[in-house]
């Protein structure tokens, strides 16, 4: 009895876990910017964030490796070939809505790229340069 | 007196303990489910963002457990998360971790494709394949394995990848 009443709890707790939205959607690509762009301390270049994001800095990867370019279609994992969503926000309506998401994959990719993290005045670039993209 | 979080892990743990010891039986057979009949959410919404949420009955618990302690540096890129995050993921991987014959070696490099019965079972597939770049690497079980997302690896599920030259076919055939 104790069992079932232990599983009856496991159950109700994994379908709460299920209906919980993935997403926060505590945050958004303008208000992300801002964010950047105030820690950056001048108004990320939406050009300068283009040339960044296409550039490989002198490892294997670019940005644009995964998330192509423009980033405005689906993209697919350098190595194991997984699609990704697009990153453009404009293309992706659930992208940058998680403020912890976009932390964790900035700090994540940044380094996968460049093997280390990246300045504020870098993600305010590379920010300008995807909420510029728009269908 | 356990904290919150424990009683809850304990809670979610044990029925889960008990589905898998009823289970075992079928769970590795050549063609059943590998996966738990549910995924743990932060794994699908963690791992399967860079791959497919590999069955966790593919690897052994020890294998899981290097791999966990050290996603800063996974295959290449930095996969690290949060430590609550990464101890939930951690404990449901052992949790179903595999314990059936062929799986309780640990591969080299932990890595699923190194392990004997996985290279047995692709043994006669040609190098262009892996290499096509519908394919792209053996990590990238979908391209062949229709129904991988649902953890099931039934050969009779098998598709030949998209625009791949028909002389591979063999593998595929037998």
């Amino acid at each position: 009895m104790k069992k079932l009443q232990n599983g009856f709890a496991a159950a109700g707790l994994a379908l709460m876990l299920m209906l919980q939205p993935a997403q926060a959607a505590d945050t958004s690509i303008t208000q992300e910017l801002a964010r950047w762009n105030a820690l950056a301390s001048t108004p990320g270049n939406a050009a300068q964030g283009k040339a960044f994001f296409g550039s490989q800095h002198g490892g294997d990867w670019s940005c644009a490796s995964c998330h192509g370019t423009p980033p405005t279609a689906q993209g697919k994992h350098a190595s194991t070939g997984k699609t990704i969503a697009p990153l453009a926000p404009a293309f992706n309506p659930q992208g940058f809505t998680d403020s912890a998401r976009v932390d964790k994959w900035l700090r994540r990719n940044c380094k996968d790229v460049l093997s280390r993290e990246c300045t504020a005045t870098e993600k305010a670039d590379v920010l300008a340069y995807l909420a510029s993209l728009k269908p | 007196m356990p904290t919150p979080t424990q009683t809850r892990t304990l809670r979610q743990a044990l029925p889960a303990l008990a589905l898998l010891l009823g289970l075992t039986t079928t769970a590795l057979a050549d063609g059943g489910k590998l996966s738990p009949s549910q995924m743990l959410p932060s794994y699908q919404q963690e791992c399967a963002a860079c791959h497919l949420a590999y069955p966790p009955g593919l690897l052994p618990a020890r294998s899981w457990d290097r791999i966990m302690n050290g996603l800063d540096k996974h295959y290449g890129t930095d996969a690290s998360l949060d430590a609550a995050t990464v101890q939930q993921i951690g404990q449901w991987l052992q949790a179903h971790a595999g314990s059936y014959k062929r799986v309780s070696a640990e591969p080299p490099q932990d890595r699923i494709t190194e392990s004997a019965w996985f290279q047995r079972k692709h043994r006669k597939l040609d190098a262009p394949v892996w290499q096509h770049a519908s394919v792209k690497s053996a990590a990238n079980c979908a391209a062949c394995h229709t129904r991988a997302e649902q953890g099931s690896f039934d050969e009779r599920e098998l598709q030949f990848p998209r625009g791949l030259d028909a002389r591979y076919r063999r593998a595929f055939q037998d």
